[in-house]
């Protein structure tokens, strides 16, 4: 059957007017077979590879912007956790650092705006070189403009890697000392489940489960979303579902084609479709304004728990239905400072950092993008992941925690971050929380459900 | 010929044109084409109001330039005529739009 004038104007208007793109295309690249003995060696052979495929990747990418007209915004490198690379080489915090400024340096000349993979899997233990990594990140994330960087510090497989917690509450606070306004812990997120095969920043990487090069791709769409409800303002929460769903499996075939047709196009292996709604500081780009439009007066009152439940089932209902390569976080981002919906609920004291925890045990990933005074105790930050990541051990998803503490700023502040970044209220924290139960590290152990086999 | 072009999928493309109604601008749009040596197969316009819709289906088989020219005209026609114009192969609508 032929396609339908109305059916074109249906395409054609999700981008015009409603800000669909193919938010990215993250290109993983295999570095196992660059280690070395020596980190000149290493570094020579990661900057190689990274120009030559980053390269391909923005020029086929450009293609197939002109040829369907869909704009991909972003063009992105996940590699293989930098940890691994470490393992052979000298564990001082210069080598780590050497290797960061070679992928930013690699990043830049192939005008890769990202690069996610600086970091390590941790969940259980953590070998020497992956303590190293985990020292170096301060000196490493504030020396690079490029370099992206994830640690995922419990599983529910693992359990939780509580030494590895109360440590990393330190390191952030050295990493935001170092960087203006703190904003290199944008560049940084924390884990528990972290997907290998995720396309989104800042916790991409390419797993050791991955071929050598894998093509993912995120697409967004939030509104689209939100203009869709927005036209069935009378139809009941089943209808709304199907409405969303329908709408998602659009956006996710689009996703689709031009992930496959780019991964054609360098004979590579396609790998996934991330069907993740993510906001932009764009005027009608935020999830919490779809939330708004299903009829909660503000994200972050009473009812937006459920609703981003029901928005979240139906984006990954008609997201599977339209791709068999779902994966990644897949479902929905809440970033506060990148969501002008979100700053706003924050403003008006709709919603507060213990609802924002509530909705990540519903949401796709997790505390993403929220600042919190610069003076806030480490043990503080740390028993905010912990408590973060339990909710992902627990509930079998993925959550993450990245938090931006800016030095000399007082709850109620907003920070302007620039760019995509967008700005962030400055959100109240208690100045105590558990430092006896940070101090005393360890692990906490497996869930019981983990024991399944 | 750019990889985009190969002899891959379909060389069909939709133009769509939106904007208010003035003389002139299905020959314009047409010229470019004819100028590109590409073949119109299929029209439908109509006139909302004052505001003129259309779309139409063309085959770029037969065209030596490249997908980012084609577009950049189209881009300078749209400024001139204070028109929105976009150009996109037709494999992205059935992907959308057929299971």
């Amino acid at each position: 059957m032929a396609i339908t004038v109305e059916e074109v104007f249906e395409t054609v208007n999700m981008t015009l007017q409603h800000n669909f793109d193919v938010r990215t295309v993250t290109l993983g690249i295999n570095l196992k077979d660059c280690m070395d003995r020596r980190t000149d060696g290493l570094c020579r052979r990661i900057e190689k590879r990274i120009i030559e495929k980053g390269l391909a990747l923005n020029q086929h990418a450009d293609l197939i912007e002109h040829k369907y007209g869909i704009p991909i915004t972003n063009r992105r490198i996940s590699v293989t956790p930098v940890s691994l690379l470490l393992e052979p080489l000298p564990k001082t915090i210069s080598t780590a650092v050497r290797v960061a400024k070679t992928l930013d340096r690699a990043a830049s000349k192939a005008d890769i705006d990202f690069l996610g993979g600086f970091g390590a899997m941790v969940q259980k233990g953590t070998t020497a070189a992956e303590r190293n990594l985990i020292e170096a990140i301060p000196s490493s994330i504030s020396a690079t403009k490029r370099v992206c960087g994830f640690l995922n510090l419990a599983s529910s497989a693992a359990g939780m890697n509580m030494t590895a917690i109360e440590r990393f509450g330190h390191i952030l606070k050295k990493l935001a000392e170092r960087t203006e306004k703190g904003i290199g812990c944008a560049k940084i997120a924390v884990f528990s489940n972290v997907p290998e095969d995720n396309p989104f920043m800042a916790g991409a990487h390419h797993g050791t489960g991955e071929p050598d090069f894998s093509l993912n791709i995120g697409i967004s769409g939030p509104g689209v979303v939100r203009s869709v409800i927005q036209n069935n303002p009378f139809c009941d929460l089943t209808e709304l579902s199907e409405v969303i769903k329908r709408t998602v499996f659009k956006i996710t075939r689009a996703g689709e084609l031009i992930g496959r047709e780019i991964a054609d196009l360098m004979g590579i292996d396609f790998g996934i479709v991330d069907i993740s709604l993510a906001a932009t500081p764009a005027a009608g780009d935020s999830v919490a304004r779809i939330v708004e439009a299903m009829g909660v007066s503000r994200m972050g009152r009473p009812g937006s728990t459920a609703a981003l439940a029901m928005l979240i089932d139906a984006v990954k209902k008609g997201g599977t239905m339209a791709s068999g390569n779902v994966g990644g976080l897949s479902g929905t981002f809440i970033p506060v400072s990148e969501d002008t919906g979100m700053i706003q609920a924050v403003q008006s004291k709709a919603l507060s950092l213990d609802k924002l925890e509530a909705l990540t045990s519903v949401c796709s990933v997790g505390m993403d993008m929220f600042a919190i005074p610069g003076d806030t105790p480490a043990d503080v930050i740390s028993a905010i992941i912990a408590d973060e990541l339990a909710i992902g051990v627990i509930n079998h998803k993925t959550t993450s925690v990245r938090v931006i503490p800016v030095p000399g700023a007082r709850s109620g502040d907003i920070v302007p971050l620039g760019g995509l970044l967008g700005s962030a209220p400055v959100m109240r924290v208690p100045q105590k929380a558990a430092k006896s139960f940070i101090q005393r590290k360890g692990r906490i152990p497996a869930p019981m459900h983990a024991l399944r086999n | 010929m750019t990889a985009g072009k190969k002899k891959q999928g379909s060389q069909i493309f939709i133009v769509t044109v939106t904007g208010k109604d003035r003389v002139g601008i299905i020959a314009s749009i047409a010229n470019i084409m004819a100028n590109a040596n590409i073949n119109i197969i299929d029209v439908s316009q109509r006139i909302m109001a004052d505001y003129f819709v259309m779309m139409m289906g063309c085959d770029i088989a037969g065209t030596d330039i490249s997908l980012e020219e084609i577009q950049r005209r189209l881009d300078t026609a749209a400024k001139e005529m204070k028109l929105n114009i976009t150009f996109q192969n037709e494999t992205i609508f059935k992907m959308m739009h057929r299971v």
